[in-house]
Formats: C-alpha cells, sequence, structure tokens
C-alpha cells in the first residue's frame, strides 16, 4: 500500500514539473509585462518582478504611428465575430443539406469539401489577393469576413456529426405534421444543434483572431489593422523597442484566448475530440 | 408542381442548402486555383499586364539555389516536428490517461500552449525567450550550463527554434489520443494480461493498432499544416540567418509580395500543391499496410 502511494506521489510531482516547463514560457511573458523593460532581461532567470508596475500597460497601448490599441482590439474583434457569425449560420445551413437530404451529386460535393478542407491558403493567397484586389477589397475588411459566409468544412463536419445523431423519426413526424424541409431545418434541427454551433462559433473565434498571414496580405493602413498584425509590427525592431510594453499587449492580445479557454473549456474538448482534428 | 412543392423535393432542397457552400468553393477556391494555373506561366507584377513566358517560371525555380534551399528547411522542419509532436503527445496522453483528482488540471496545463501557439504573441514571446539575453539562456546559466548561445543567429540552432515551438503545441493532439485510449475496450487489455502479456507487448498489440487510425489521420492533417507553416518563421527568424530557417511558403510571399513576381510565386505554390498531393497520395496508399480499421 505504501509503495502505490509512494507511486503516486512520484507521478503527481512529475507530471506538475513537466507542466510548469510547459506553461514556464506563458508565466514568464505575463510576469516580464509588470517589469521594468530593464529588468526584463537583467533578470530574465527570476519569475517574480521586483515590484508589480503597470506602466508597460499604458505605454503600450498608446500604440504607434498614432494608432493605439483600442482601435486594433475594436478591429479584431469587429473582424472576428462578423466571421464568426457568418462561418455558424452558413456552416449549419450547408450542413443539414449534406446530412438530410439526399440530392444527385452528393457525394461530388462532399468531396469537392474534403478538397477545400485540405487545400491550404497558401495556395490560393496569390490569385486571392489578385482578385480581391481588382475588386478593390484590398484595404477594406471584406475579404477577411466575407469568405466565411460560405461555410467552414470544419464546422460543417462537426454539425454534420451532430445532426447524425438527431433521430430521423423526428424529421419524419414533423413531415407528416405538414412541416417543409425548411421547417425542419429551422424548428426542428436548429434548436437542437446549439451545442455544435457553440463549438463552431468559439474555435472559428479563436482561429480569426489568431489570424496573421490574410491580415498581413489585405491590410495595408495601421488604422484597419487587428491585434495579431499590430503586435507584430509593434515588435519590429525599427523602433526604440520597449519590450515591457510589447509583452504588456502580447498579454492582453490573449486575453480573449485565456477567458474561452477558461470558460469554455468543455466545447473545445468536445470539438477536438469529435473531429479529431484541430485545424 | 406549385412552387412550394417543387422547393420541398428532396434534390432540390438539398441543393439550396448547400448552395452557398457551391457558391464560396467556386468563388473563393476554384477561380483562384484556375487564375494561380494561368499565372503560374507568366511573368506578371501585379501592375502591368501578365506576359506569357511558358514553362520559364519552372525552370529557373530548379536553378534557384533559394527555393531548393526553402524547400529542404520545409521538409526538415515538418518532418522532424510533426512526428516528434505526434510522439510527445501520445506518451503524455498515456500518462495522463491515469484518472486522478487532478487529471482535469493537468490536461488544461498540456493543452493551453497549443491553443496560444499559432498566436503573432507566442512568436514575439518565442523570439525573446531565444534571445541571447532571454529567459532561455538565463536559465541555462542558473543552473550552471553555458548561457551565450545565440539560438536565433547560428545556422545550426536556429530551425530547431521553430522546431521546439511547434512541439510544445502538442495539447490538441494529445486529447484526441486521450479520447482514443478511452474508447479501447478495458476487455483486451484482461485478456492480454490473463495472458500473460507484459506493458510493452500491451502497447503495441493492443494500444497502438487501436490509435492508428487517429495517428494517420493527424499524421496527414498536421503534415500539410507543416509544410505550409508561415507565422512563426515569418516572425521570429524571418528565414535568417542565411536561409537556414527559410520556409517555403515564406519565400513564396517574399517572391510574389516583396519582389512583385506573382507569376513565379504562383509556380511555386503548384509545385508543393503537388508534392503535398503526392505525398498524402503515397501515405493513403500505404495506410492499409499499417493502419488498422476495426470492421476489416
Amino acid at each position: 500500500m505504501n509503495a502505490r502511494k509512494n507511486r503516486t506521489v512520484v507521478y503527481h510531482i512529475l507530471v506538475c514539473l513537466f507542466g510548469l516547463v510547459m506553461i514556464y514560457p506563458v508565466l514568464w511573458m505575463i510576469m516580464s509585462s509588470f517589469k521594468n523593460s530593464s529588468e526584463i532581461f537583467q533578470n530574465a532567470d527570476s519569475l517574480l518582478p521586483t515590484s508589480f508596475k503597470f506602466s508597460n500597460y499604458t505605454n503600450g497601448w498608446s500604440g504607434f504611428g498614432g494608432v493605439s490599441f483600442s482601435v486594433f482590439f475594436k478591429n479584431s474583434f469587429l473582424i472576428c465575430i462578423l466571421a464568426t457569425v457568418g462561418t455558424v449560420i452558413s456552416s449549419a445551413i450547408i450542413a443539414y443539406g449534406f446530412a438530410r437530404c439526399n440530392f444527385k451529386f452528393r457525394n461530388f460535393w462532399f468531396g469537392c469539401m474534403l478538397i477545400s478542407m485540405m487545400m491550404p491558403f497558401q495556395m490560393i493567397m496569390i490569385p486571392q489577393f489578385i482578385i480581391f484586389k481588382k475588386l478593390n477589397w484590398v484595404g477594406t475588411f471584406l475579404p477577411l469576413i466575407v469568405p466565411y459566409f460560405f461555410g467552414l468544412p470544419f464546422g460543417i463536419f462537426l454539425i454534420m456529426q451532430f445532426i447524425r445523431g438527431i433521430p430521423k423519426e423526428l424529421d419524419e413526424a414533423a413531415k407528416i405534421d405538414g412541416c417543409s424541409t425548411y421547417g425542419i431545418f429551422g424548428r426542428i434541427i436548429l434548436p437542437l444543434i446549439v451545442p455544435a454551433l457553440i463549438t463552431t462559433a468559439i474555435f472559428q473565434f479563436m482561429w480569426r483572431w489568431d489570424d496573421f498571414l490574410a491580415a498581413l496580405l489585405f491590410l495595408n493602413k495601421p488604422s484597419r489593422y487587428p491585434v495579431s498584425l499590430a503586435l507584430k509590427m509593434f515588435s519590429d525592431p525599427s523602433a526604440q523597442s520597449d519590450w515591457g510594453a510589447m509583452f504588456a499587449m502580447a498579454t492582453l492580445s490573449l486575453v480573449p484566448i485565456f477567458i474561452i479557454f477558461i470558460c469554455l473549456q468543455k466545447y473545445l474538448v468536445e470539438g477536438i475530440s469529435t473531429t479529431g482534428m484541430k485545424d | 408542381m406549385t412552387i412550394s412543392q417543387r422547393l420541398n423535393k428532396e434534390n432540390t432542397a438539398g441543393y439550396i442548402f448547400i448552395s452557398l457552400f457551391i457558391i464560396g468553393f467556386l468563388a473563393f477556391t476554384i477561380v483562384p486555383i484556375g487564375v494561380s494555373f494561368v499565372l503560374s506561366f507568366t511573368d506578371y507584377d501585379i501592375l502591368s499586364a501578365p506576359t506569357f513566358i511558358g514553362l520559364n517560371n519552372f525552370k529557373e525555380m530548379f536553378q534557384d539555389p533559394t527555393f531548393w534551399q526553402s524547400m529542404g528547411v520545409t521538409f526538415y522542419y515538418a518532418l522532424v516536428s510533426v512526428p516528434l509532436r505526434l510522439i510527445f503527445a501520445l506518451l503524455v496522453a498515456m500518462v495522463l490517461v491515469r484518472p486522478s483528482k487532478a487529471s482535469g488540471v493537468y490536461r488544461a496545463v498540456y493543452y493551453l500552449p497549443s491553443i496560444i501557439g499559432s498566436s503573432v504573441a507566442v512568436a514575439v514571446l518565442w523570439k525573446r525567450l531565444f534571445a541571447s539575453d532571454g529567459a532561455i539562456n538565463a536559465l541555462l546559466a542558473m543552473v550552471g550550463l553555458p548561457g551565450d548561445t545565440a539560438w536565433l543567429a547560428q545556422t545550426n540552432t536556429a530551425l530547431w527554434v521553430l522546431i521546439i515551438l511547434a512541439v510544445w503545441q502538442f495539447g490538441s493532439s494529445m486529447l484526441i489520443f486521450l479520447s482514443g485510449l478511452k474508447q479501447i475496450p478495458v476487455s483486451y487489455y484482461e485478456a492480454a494480461t490473463i495472458d500473460g502479456a507484459s506493458g510493452p507487448k500491451k502497447f503495441f498489440s493492443i494500444t497502438l493498432p487501436m490509435l492508428t487510425p487517429v495517428i494517420f489521420f493527424n499524421l496527414v492533417m498536421q503534415l500539410i499544416n507543416g509544410f505550409m507553416a508561415f507565422t512563426q518563421c515569418y516572425i521570429i527568424t524571418g528565414g535568417k540567418p542565411l536561409n537556414t530557417t527559410l520556409f517555403y511558403s515564406v519565400y513564396m510571399y517574399q517572391c510574389s509580395f516583396q519582389f512583385n513576381r506573382m507569376g513565379y510565386g504562383c509556380a511555386m505554390a503548384w509545385i508543393m500543391l503537388i508534392l503535398v498531393a503526392v505525398m498524402t497520395g503515397i501515405l493513403f496508399k500505404t495506410s492499409n499496410k499499417w493502419v488498422y480499421y476495426e470492421s476489416k
């Protein structure tokens, strides 16, 4: 019994130690955001600052080029929320079509969806840029939002899985009562797939929040930058780098992700284990 | 037939429901792929009209040392970081599958890096962690090891900084393996124990084969993403030193958007697409040799 207890203790110590190594970089960033800029690298080995200072946050918030981080955060929220709303609505509609309707060439279109899921954005970024340029969309938020109003393969998959779990008898009963296909979707299925919609929304929000490449390509004025792009410009060594302020803004940029992580972890875990993929 | 009856036919209804997908797929995937195909045979700087140059982009590419270097770097990065990440994920999942009161917390701690790992915030953090005066060197000095390595400036360490960042994000694969492990019937292990099988024997004869479908799917998806990695390289190293960390997609971005050679960039994209497709095809072809599907 005693030996078993010892083994349990060793197990927990090892798992905790390794866990500490895993989150040390994040802790170091958060702690450094409260240190003096000079202290960050002089005392790089100590986690705790000699005294907690919030000046980094006020310095960082003023941003660069006359644009403050309040603008960058506003841009990020606008892009992420619109793209997420579009994703959820369109993916739910498309998923219902694939999961419940028997139409000609369904497998063909399903294959197309697999292709668009496997197709990396880098493959089509150059022609997309050219097309958006011709449409005069470059420099606006449209390229970062509009494509998501046509479904996200990850979301479509996730919602399809969910719809397949709903008994078909429910649809048939509604049909007998005179409900149209659209009525079945709106009144029966939609209320039942809310958990899958939430999971889709969470993932898409986080991906849009982190998205850097599309913003780098399609936006050209600092006043339009989302936080991710602003952070990169902020950390460029061309300006006199204020590392404390940079860590402060980096920490702030992760706050929405942390909140989702802490409050909605259940949905994240479910989304990952049901689709078996992360991006 | 009235309009409402017509709309209610399953065929019509199906197409109405997926019409958004069809439009989006044509507008944002098929048309760009077509445009990319045509442009890959041209010289195009986006300002003046494209000029047709036949296969010259491809010919030039094969003589471009930077192209070959970026290809090599990308293969090295993807083929090292993806298997390492999956092995880590599996090992940690096997440790955490053991039920305990704290396992929820442990799972969360190990999962956190993969949630934030692709952000710009972590990229700029990583750059500072591995700076000459950063936390890694300070910690190494503290335990008495040499603490003056210029991780990001040396040709033999810079790429490993990016690989470590990729492996650090093993959390979501770990969650997938955890849910896979929990689906393996306990009776299999009980039967093996009765037959006197050892721990490693159980792992290689039960655990690993049962997980191969999950491993396969993750290997394919993560390799595709690995070959296309962009943000972390662009922010942390920018390809330096001496292009030893120059990822393929970063070089493609430089060619198209910094040197304004859209045609050359499109040609590069096609080469990568073909390579990734061939590799995925090979993985699928060999999959029935090592991936175990229960229904068979």
